[in-house]
Parts: C-alpha cells; structure tokens; sequence
C-alpha cells in the first residue's frame, strides 16, 4: 500500500474515532480535547490533499482559538456532567421518545450518505495540478473575493459585540 | 493517491456523527461540538472538491467557514454562559419558555 493511502487511513480513522468518542464522552472537557485530536488529524488530510494553508489555519484559528473558548467555557460553568433524567449506558436507539427518532434520522442519514456516494461510481483520480501556494489564494481572496472578505469583518466586529453584550451580568453597566 | 470519493465517504461519516450528536446529546456544550464536527465534514468535501477541480476557490471557502464557525462559537457560547447563569443547568430540556 502507498505511504499516502496508508495515512489517509490512519488521518481518517483518528478523525472518525475521536469524533465518535466527542459525542460519547459525559465530560465535556474530554469532548473538547478529543475534538483538537480530530482536527489535527483533519489537518494531515489537508496536507495529503496538497492545502497546506487550510491545515495550517485549521490547527491555528480551529485548534488555537475556537477550542481554546469551548475549554474557557467548559471550566468557567464548572458543570462536568450532563444530569439526565434516563440512565445514560443505555444505547440512544433504546431509549425514549424524540431522542430514538433523533439516534434514527441521523442513521437514516448515514446511510443515504453512503448509498449516494456508492452508487456515484469511480470519481477518478485528481488532476496534477494543485493550488497550493499560499500566494495564489491571498491573490484570489483580495481581488475575487474581496467583497466577502469585508463582509467577513463586519461579522466578526457583530459577534464581538453580541457575545461582550450576552455574557455581559445583568444589571450593570 | 487516494480517489475524490475516499474522502467524500469520510467526510459523509463525520457529518453523520455530527448529526447523531446533535440528536442525542442533552448537552448544550456537546451539541455546539457536534455542530463543529459537522462545519469540518463540510470543510473536508470543500477543499477535495477544490483539489480535483484544480482551484483555489475551494479553500478560500473553508476560509470564510471558518470565519463564521468562530463567530458563532463566540455568540453560541455567550449565549450558553447566560443560560447557564439563568438555571444552573446546560441541559437543554430546562428551556421550554417558547417552546409550542
């Protein structure tokens, strides 16, 4: 098998079974960890698909940043366990009403997924020819895509501001 | 080197895995991850469908995906940390007020 198959495998199965054991854990800082340990491996698949930028913000802005609020949230609320009314070993498929339908319409769709993919048949090989140099998407994200790029600052200032004012304690200020 | 689908198929289960969080966490922090999840399962078929189609366009998507997933685990968890301050619980179920 080449070496590129091989850690596409091993990116691959690191990513599915971290994401896997995210959703499994009770302890939301377990969840948070894991899910670092997701990307990273979602970043070498950037790497094998020739975007060296992408798995460089990825680890950056995703790993660095983003996560690093769920972690300050996670022990801010101090509120490890998730206090349910149902005995969380039973299996979701098992237990009541709209959590069973929810366990069966993201299974439902797991299948689809697959089935849609199966039948599309040999997608072919890429092309040799990557965009992979950093220059050339700041050139396309500065001239083609100037305009959502402004827009993308206007969006960050908005949720600034709306996370400042939501988290801010009533009563003052 | 590994086929478009190879990574189509992957990024199909993460989503799923994201979907099935969603759906059965009764956690509100965990049901943010599982959103994340999901926003990287898009952001995989992204960037291979960019590569296979030999442009840039793809990534600078992912770009602006990730642009709006920070900004919306900013609000997101604002949101969560005046909840929590409300009712001392991250559950879900504890905020029926608009509920039909």
């Amino acid at each position: 098998m080449a070496p590129e198959t091989l850690a596409f495998y091993a990116f691959g199965a690191v990513a599915v079974v971290a994401s896997l054991l995210v959703i499994a854990q009770r302890n939301p800082i377990y969840s948070v960890l894991l899910l670092i340990a997701s990307f990273g491996a979602l970043s070498g698949l950037y790497v094998l698909l020739d975007a060296p930028f992408v798995a460089v913000i990825q680890i950056i802005v995703y790993a660095g940043a983003i996560m690093v609020l769920f972690l300050f949230v996670v022990m801010l609320l101090n509120a490890p366990h998730e206090e349910t009314e149902y005995d969380e070993r039973v299996h979701p498929l098992l237990r009541p009403g709209p959590m069973r339908f929810g366990a069966l319409l993201a299974l439902v769709l797991a299948g689809e997924l697959s089935w849609a993919l199966t039948r599309s048949g040999d997608s072919g090989r890429f092309p040799a020819g990557a965009v992979a140099s950093v220059r050339a998407i700041g050139r396309s994200l500065f001239t083609d895509y100037a305009f959502p790029f402004e827009v993308t600052s206007i969006l960050i200032l908005v949720a600034m501001v709306g996370a400042v004012l939501l988290a801010r304690r009533e009563g003052r200020g | 080197m590994v086929p478009l689908n190879y990574y189509l198929v992957l990024s199909a289960m993460l989503f799923a895995i994201g979907t099935a969080g969603v759906f059965v966490r009764r956690n509100l922090i965990t049901i943010l991850l599982s959103i994340e999840i999901m926003l990287n399962a898009v952001n995989l078929t992204f960037v291979a469908f960019g590569r296979a189609l030999g442009s840039a366009d793809g990534q600078i998507i992912v770009f602006f995906v990730m642009t709006v997933a920070a900004a919306e685990a900013a609000v997101g968890l604002a949101i969560v940390i005046g909840l929590f301050r409300h009712r001392e619980s991250l559950n879900p179920d504890s905020w029926t007020a608009l509920k039909w």
